[in-house]
C-alpha cells in the first residue's frame, strides 16, 4: 500500500477538478509534473561505459519530451501532456533501500532503471509491495519474470538470453562449419548466464560442436595475459565473450598484439562500445553485438539520425548503445501516456500509464520496441550482429544480420532455458 | 608451448606488476608501520596521469614515439612522490602515534576521498594510452606470440627490486631505515631524524605505487574504481612475504603469480580462490608471513 | 554499591521508545531502522573483537551466512516462520564460528585481519560460482510466517521492526553486561598483553576463541535480520569492502560502549543515503571526508561527545578506553 495517505477533502477536491476537465478532451493549464527516478550506476567502473551514456540518454530525451521537439511518430509536450521532473539515484549504494527511499522519502510516481541484474531481482518485489510503476532498461537476467509475474514491473529491453542466442546464430549463418568454441567471460551471473546460452544454444544447433577452453575471470580483473596464453594454446574457431566496459577494452588491447583475435575469431555480445576508441586493434571478422539493436547496429531512420546528431551536439561525443536504453524506457513511458491520455481525454496518472503500457509498441532509435512477452511487461526487439572490418581506416560492420524476435525469444509462456534445451521449439527463423 | 613454459612466462609477467606494486606497501608498512590502503588510490592517480600525459603526448606533440617511456617513467613517480610527501606531512604525520588501526582507517577515508577526487579531475570516461604497448614489438616463444613490452615489465621488476635491496642494505640512508624498521623509539634517541625517514619512505612507496600504475595503463584502460581491485591482491602478496620485507613481497609475488597462471592454464575454476588459497597456506605454516620481520616481545 | 548503570537504562528506554515508533514513522525510517539494527548488529560483532584486540576484515563472512540462513531456511529446511528463521541464522553462526575460530585463534593483529578477510573472500568466491544459489545476483528472500501465520506484507512489516527493536535491544544489552563481566574484562586485558594475562591465571586462547564466536552470532543475527527486511541476499555481503564499511562504522561511532555502535550505525546510514541524495556525484568524497575528520579529532568516536555530555564523568585514562 502506498503509504501517502490524502486526507477525504483533498480526495473529493481532486475528484472534481478532474470532472471539469472531462469535457476538454486535450487537458491544458497546470498538471501535475510526472516525476521519476532515473537510477543507474553514476559512480564505480560501471558509470563510465554504461552508467553515465545512459543517463545522457535520458536526459535527452526527457528534455525533448517536456519541449515538445522529439520527432515523428510522437507529438505533444510531456507525457500526456504531463511534464516529466526527473531525480538520479546511483545504483552503486543499497539499490533496494534507495529504491524505497526513492519512492517513499522523495515521492517519484514512477522508477526508470537498473543496469545490474542483482538489482532488478532485489528491487522488483519491493516495486510490487509499493505498487509503484517500474521500468528496467539494462539488466539482463531472465529471472525476474521467470520467477513469477509482476504487476507493476516492466522491462523495455531483450533479456541477455536473447543475445547470445542471436550471436549463436550468427555464428552459424557466417560460419557453417565451426568445431570448436572456447570462452572467456567474467564470474558473476552476467558472464556466466552468457556463456551458458551461447555454447548451449551453439550446441543445440550444431551438435558436434566441442568446448575448448571455458574461462571466467574475476569481474574487473583488467590483467587477461594468462587468459590469452591458455585461449591461445587451445585454438577454437570461436572465442566468446560478453565482457564489456573496461575489461572488454583491456582484454582486446592485451589479446590483440599477440594475435589471438586473428587466429581465432572473437564473438563480442557487447563489442559495440570498443568500437570507436580501439577500432585499429579490432581484426577484421571480428563479430560484434550490441546487446539489442542500438548503437551501431540500430536500423536506419530518421529517428535515429536526430538522437545520434542530438546527442553529439549536447554531449560532444559518440552516442553508445547503454544510451538507446534508457532512452528507450523513458520514450515507454511518453508512449503509455499519450495514448492513456487520448483515451481518457485528460492528464494520465501514474495508473493510466502502467495499464497503457501493457503489450505497448512504440518506436525508437533502436527500432521498433513491442512489450509482448510475459503478459505484456517484457520488450521484446530484433537483435542484431555484424562483422567488423576496418575500412579507410574507419570502422565499419559489414554482414550486418537481423534476427527477428521469433527467431530468438522464447515464444509466450516459456522458459528462456526450457526453450533452449528443447532445441527451440517454434522459432521462426529465415 | 609446453603447459609449463606457459605458466612460468605468464606467472612471472603478473608477479612483476604485482611486485611493483606491492613493493611500496611492504615498504611502508615495515618502516611506518602504516598499512596505507590508499595505496590503491595512487595506483590509478599513476595510471591516470600517465594515460593523460601519454595520450597528450601521441596526440599533439612530433616527438619521437620512444620518449613516451621517458615520460611514463618520470611522470608517474613525480606525481607520487608530490602526493605522498602532501599526504603525509598534511594528514598521516598527526596519527601515527595513534597507532596502526588508526592509520588504517585514515588511510581508508583517504581512498575514498580520491576515488572522488580522480572523479572529479578525470570524469568517468575511460582513458587510453595504447601506443607504448605496441612500441617494443612482440616475440614468438614457443609457438605463442608475447608482447615485448609485458616481458620488459619483468626487467622493471628486477630492476626494482635491485635498487630496493641495493638501497636498503648498500647505502647510508639504507641503514637508516634498516634501524627505524627494528625499533623506532631506540632510533628516535640515537638521533635519526625518524620523522624525515618516515616522508621520504612514504614518497618513495607511494611513487612506486604510482608507477606501478602508469607502467600498467597503456595495456588496459583507465576507468573509475581501478584502485580498489588492486588492494586486495597488493595486501595478499604483502602478506604471504611478510610485512615489511621487500625479498618477502618479490617472493610472495612471484608464488601468487605463478599460482594464479597455473590455476588460469590447468584448471580455470579455481582461479578466483588461489591467491587466497596462497595466502592461507603460507600463513598456516608461517603465522606472520615468510620473511617476517623480527619483534620483540614485549611483556 | 553497585553505580548504577546507565547504558542498561539507556539501552531499555532507547528499544522501548524506538519501538513505539512504529506507530508514527514513516515506512521509509522503519526500513531505514531495521537496516540499521542489522547493520549495528555486526558492527557490534566487530566492537567485541576490537575490545579484544582483534580486527576483523571479514565479519561480512557471518552476516552472509546470516542471509543466506534466513534466505535458504523455506526451500532447503521448510522453515518459514520468522523467529525459527532467526534461531537458524543464529545457530548457524554459531556453527561456524566455533569451526572457524579454531583456526583463527592462533593469529594476531594483521594476520588475523588478513585471514578473516581471506575466509570471506572464499565464501564469496564460491557462492559467486555457485548457479543454484542465483551466483552474484543473489536470489530473494519470500516473505516469511510469523508464528505459524500468514500474514500481510504490511503487518510482516510491523512485526519484523518490532522484532528488530527488540532483537536490538537484547543484543545490546547483553554485549553490554558481557562486556562489564568478568571474561569481558579479560578481553580487554589480552589485547593489551597476553602474557600478563597468562599469568593471571586467564587463557588467552579461551578468551580470544569465546569472544570470536560470540561475535559470530552476533553478525549472522544481523545478517539475517537484513535478510528478512532487504528481502535479497547476495554473495556481495561477503565482499571485503562490506566488511571495511563495518569497521567504519565501529570506529565512527567508538568502541567504548555498545549503544555507541547503534549510534554509528545511524549516522553512518543517514550520511550516505542524504549524500547520495544531494551529491549524487561526491557521496564517496563526503564519507571518506567525514571518517578522515571524526578519527583526526574523535579518536574514540562519536561516542566521546555523548560521553561529555554526561554531567560529573571523570575522563577516562587510555587504558580504559580500548584502544
Amino acid at each position: 500500500m502506498k503509504t501517502k495517505a490524502k486526507p477525504f477533502s483533498l480526495t473529493m477536491l481532486s475528484l472534481l477538478t478532474a470532472t471539469a476537465f472531462l469535457a476538454a478532451p486535450t487537458a491544458a493549464g497546470a498538471q501535475e509534473p510526472l516525476k521519476i527516478a532515473l537510477v543507474s550506476f553514476y559512480s564505480g567502473p560501471v558509470s563510465g561505459p554504461v552508467g553515465i551514456p545512459s543517463r545522457n540518454g535520458a536526459d535527452l530525451i526527457i528534455e525533448a519530451i517536456n519541449a515538445g521537439t522529439l520527432p515523428a511518430p510522437y507529438s505533444g509536450a510531456g507525457v500526456g501532456g504531463r511534464q516529466i521532473e526527473s531525480i538520479y539515484v546511483d545504483e552503486a549504494v543499497d539499490p533496494v533501500s534507495e529504491y524505497r527511499n526513492a519512492v517513499q522519502r522523495q515521492g517519484v510516481d514512477a522508477v526508470v532503471g537498473y543496469a545490474s541484474s542483482g538489482s532488478c531481482l532485489g528491487v522488483a518485489p519491493v516495486a510490487e509491495e509499493l505498487q509503484t510503476l517500474t521500468l528496467l532498461y539494462y539488466c539482463g537476467s531472465v529471472r525476474t519474470f521467470e520467477e513469477g509475474p509482476k504487476e507493476y514491473v516492466f522491462r523495455t529491453m531483450n533479456t541477455q538470453d536473447v543475445e547470445n542466442i542471436g550471436a549463436a546464430r550468427y555464428v552459424l549463418d557466417t560460419m557453417k562449419d565451426v568445431k570448436s568454441i572456447s570462452g572467456i567471460n567474467q564470474n558473476y551471473g552476467w558472464g556466466q548466464e552468457s556463456w551458458r546460452d551461447f555454447s548451449k544454444s551453439l550446441q543445440q544447433l550444431k551438435p558436434d560442436i566441442t568446448i575448448k577452453t571455458e574461462l571466467f575471470p574475476k569481474f574487473l580483473s583488467g590483467q587477461y595475459g594468462a587468459e590469452v596464453t591458455a585461449l591461445s594454446r587451445n585454438k577454437a574457431d570461436i572465442i566468446h565473450s560478453s565482457f564489456w566496459g573496461g575489461d572488454l577494452d583491456a582484454f582486446i588491447l592485451q589479446a590483440s598484439p599477440r594475435n589471438l583475435l586473428k587466429n581465432q575469431t572473437a564473438v563480442l555480445t557487447t563489442g559495440g562500445t570498443a568500437l570507436q576508441s580501439l577500432a585499429k586493434h579490432i581484426p577484421d571478422g571480428t563479430i560484434i553485438g550490441v546487446r539489442g539493436s542500438g548503437g551501431v547496429l540500430a536500423p536506419k531512420s530518421d529517428f535515429n539520425d536526430w538522437f545520434r546528431s542530438e546527442y553529439e551536439k549536447k554531449y560532444g561525443e559518440v552516442v553508445t548503445f547503454p544510451a538507446y536504453y534508457m532512452a528507450q524506457a523513458v520514450l515507454a513511458l511518453k508512449a503509455a501516456g499519450d495514448i492513456a491520455a487520448q483515451k481518457s481525454g485528460n492528464s494520465p496518472s501514474v495508473d493510466d500509464i502502467r495499464t497503457a503500457l501493457r503489450g505497448i509498441s512504440f518506436e525508437t532509435p533502436a527500432g521498433t520496441v513491442a512489450m509482448d512477452r510475459h503478459n505484456g511487461h517484457q520488450a521484446s526487439t530484433e537483435i542484431a550482429y555484424g562483422t567488423f572490418k576496418l575500412q579507410d581506416g574507419k570502422p565499419t560492420l559489414e554482414n550486418v544480420k537481423r534476427y527477428a524476435p521469433e527467431c530468438v525469444i522464447a515464444p509466450e509462456g516459456t522458459n528462456s532455458l526450457d526453450w533452449i534445451e528443447a532445441g527451440f521449439p517454434g522459432a521462426v527463423c529465415n | 608451448m609446453s603447459l609449463l613454459l606457459a605458466i612460468v612466462i605468464d606467472g612471472l609477467i603478473y608477479a612483476s606488476w604485482l611486485f611493483i606494486i606491492a613493493s611500496g606497501l611492504s615498504l611502508i608498512y615495515g618502516v611506518m608501520r602504516v598499512l596505507n590502503m590508499a595505496h590503491g588510490s595512487f595506483y590509478a592517480i599513476g595510471a591516470y596521469v600517465t594515460a593523460s600525459l601519454v595520450s597528450w603526448y601521441f596526440n599533439h606533440s612530433t616527438l619521437p614515439a620512444y620518449g613516451s617511456f621517458v615520460l611514463m617513467f618520470l611522470a608517474a613517480p613525480a606525481v607520487g612522490i608530490v602526493l605522498g610527501v602532501l599526504v603525509e606531512r598534511g594528514v598521516l604525520r598527526f596519527l601515527i602515534e595513534r597507532g596502526e588501526l588508526i592509520t588504517v582507517l585514515v588511510t581508508f577515508g583517504l581512498l575514498l576521498m580520491f576515488e572522488d577526487i580522480i572523479k572529479l579531475i578525470w570524469g568517468v570516461q575511460s582513458y587510453y594510452a595504447f601506443e607504448p604497448y605496441g612500441l617494443l614489438g612482440s616475440t614468438d616463444i614457443g609457438g605463442l606470440t608475447f608482447v615485448n613490452y609485458d616481458l620488459a615489465m619483468i626487467g622493471v621488476a628486477a630492476v626494482v627490486a635491485v635498487v630496493l635491496w641495493w638501497a636498503l642494505n648498500r647505502t647510508r640512508f639504507g641503514k637508516l631505515l634498516r634501524a627505524v624498521i627494528y625499533d623506532r623509539e631506540l632510533a628516535v634517541s640515537i638521533g635519526i631524524n625518524v620523522s624525515r625517514v618516515f616522508v621520504m619512505t612514504f614518497a618513495t612507496g607511494v611513487a612506486l605505487g604510482a608507477l606501478a600504475g602508469g607502467l600498467v595503463a597503456p595495456s588496459i584502460t583507465v576507468t573509475p574504481g581501478l584502485g580498489i581491485e588492486v588492494i586486495v591482491l597488493a595486501f595478499a602478496v604483502v602478506v604471504t612475504g611478510g610485512l615489511g620485507s621487500i625479498q618477502g613481497a618479490l617472493l610472495g609475488a612471484v608464488m601468487i603469480g605463478l599460482a594464479r597462471a597455473a590455476a588460469v592454464n590447468v584448471y580455470p575454476e579455481l582461479e578466483l580462490f588461489v591467491i587466497y588459497a596462497v595466502m592461507a597456506t603460507v600463513l598456516v605454516f608461517r603465522p606472520r608471513g615468510l620473511f617476517a620481520l623480527a619483534t620483540s616481545r614485549k611483556i | 554499591m553497585r553505580q548504577f548503570d546507565f547504558s542498561l537504562a539507556a539501552i531499555m528506554i532507547g528499544t522501548a521508545m524506538l519501538a513505539t515508533g512504529v506507530f508514527v514513522l514513516p515506512a521509509w525510517i522503519l526500513s531505514m531502522v531495521v537496516t540499521i539494527i542489522a547493520k549495528a548488529l555486526v558492527v557490534i560483532s566487530v566492537v567485541i573483537l576490537m575490545r579484544a584486540g582483534l580486527v576483523s576484515f571479514g565479519q561480512g563472512l557471518y552476516y552472509c551466512i546470516g542471509g543466506y540462513a534466513v534466505g535458504l531456511g523455506g526451500p532447503w529446511l521448510n522453515v518459514t516462520d520468522m523467529f525459527a528463521l532467526l534461531g537458524l541464522a543464529a545457530l548457524a553462526g554459531l556453527v561456524s564460528g566455533a569451526v572457524l575460530g579454531v583456526l583463527m585463534c592462533r593469529y594476531r593483529e594483521i594476520f588475523f585481519a588478513m585471514f578473516s578477510l581471506a575466509l570471506a573472500m572464499i565464501l564469496y568466491g564460491v557462492l559467486s560460482q555457485s548457479q543454484a544459489l542465483g551466483s552474484t545476483d543473489g536470489f530473494n528472500v519470500s516473505r516469511p510466517t510469523v508464528l505459524g501465520m500468514m500474514l500481510a506484507t504490511g503487518q510482516v512489516r510491523t512485526v519484523i521492526y518490532l522484532t528488530a527493536c527488540l532483537l536490538g535491544g537484547g543484543v545490546a544489552a547483553l554485549i553490554h553486561v558481557f562486556f562489564k563481566s568478568e571474561m569481558g574484562y579479560a578481553s580487554q586485558a589480552a589485547s593489551e598483553n597476553e602474557i600478563r594475562l597468562q599469568y593471571l591465571g586467564a587463557s588467552p586462547n579461551r578468551v580470544f576463541y569465546g569472544n570470536y564466536v560470540l561475535a559470530s552470532v552476533a553478525a549472522s543475527l544481523g545478517g539475517a535480520l537484513l535478510a528478512l527486511n532487504y528481502g535479497h541476499v547476495g554473495p556481495d555481503m561477503a565482499y571485503w569492502t562490506q566488511s571495511g564499511e563495518f569497521i567504519f562504522i565501529a570506529l565512527v561511532g567508538g568502541t567504548g560502549n555498545v549503544i555507541a555502535a547503534l549510534i554509528g550505525a545511524g549516522v553512518f546510514e543517514a550520511v550516505r543515503t542524504y549524500a547520495l541524495e544531494w551529491a549524487p556525484d561526491a557521496w564517496q568524497l563526503i564519507l571518506g571526508t567525514v571518517l578522515v575528520l571524526i578519527v583526526s579529532f574523535m579518536p574514540n568516536g562519536l561516542w566521546t561527545l555523548v560521553r561529555s555530555l554526561r554531567p560529573g564523568t571523570r575522563r577516562r585514562t587510555a587504558i580504559e578506553n580500548t584502544l
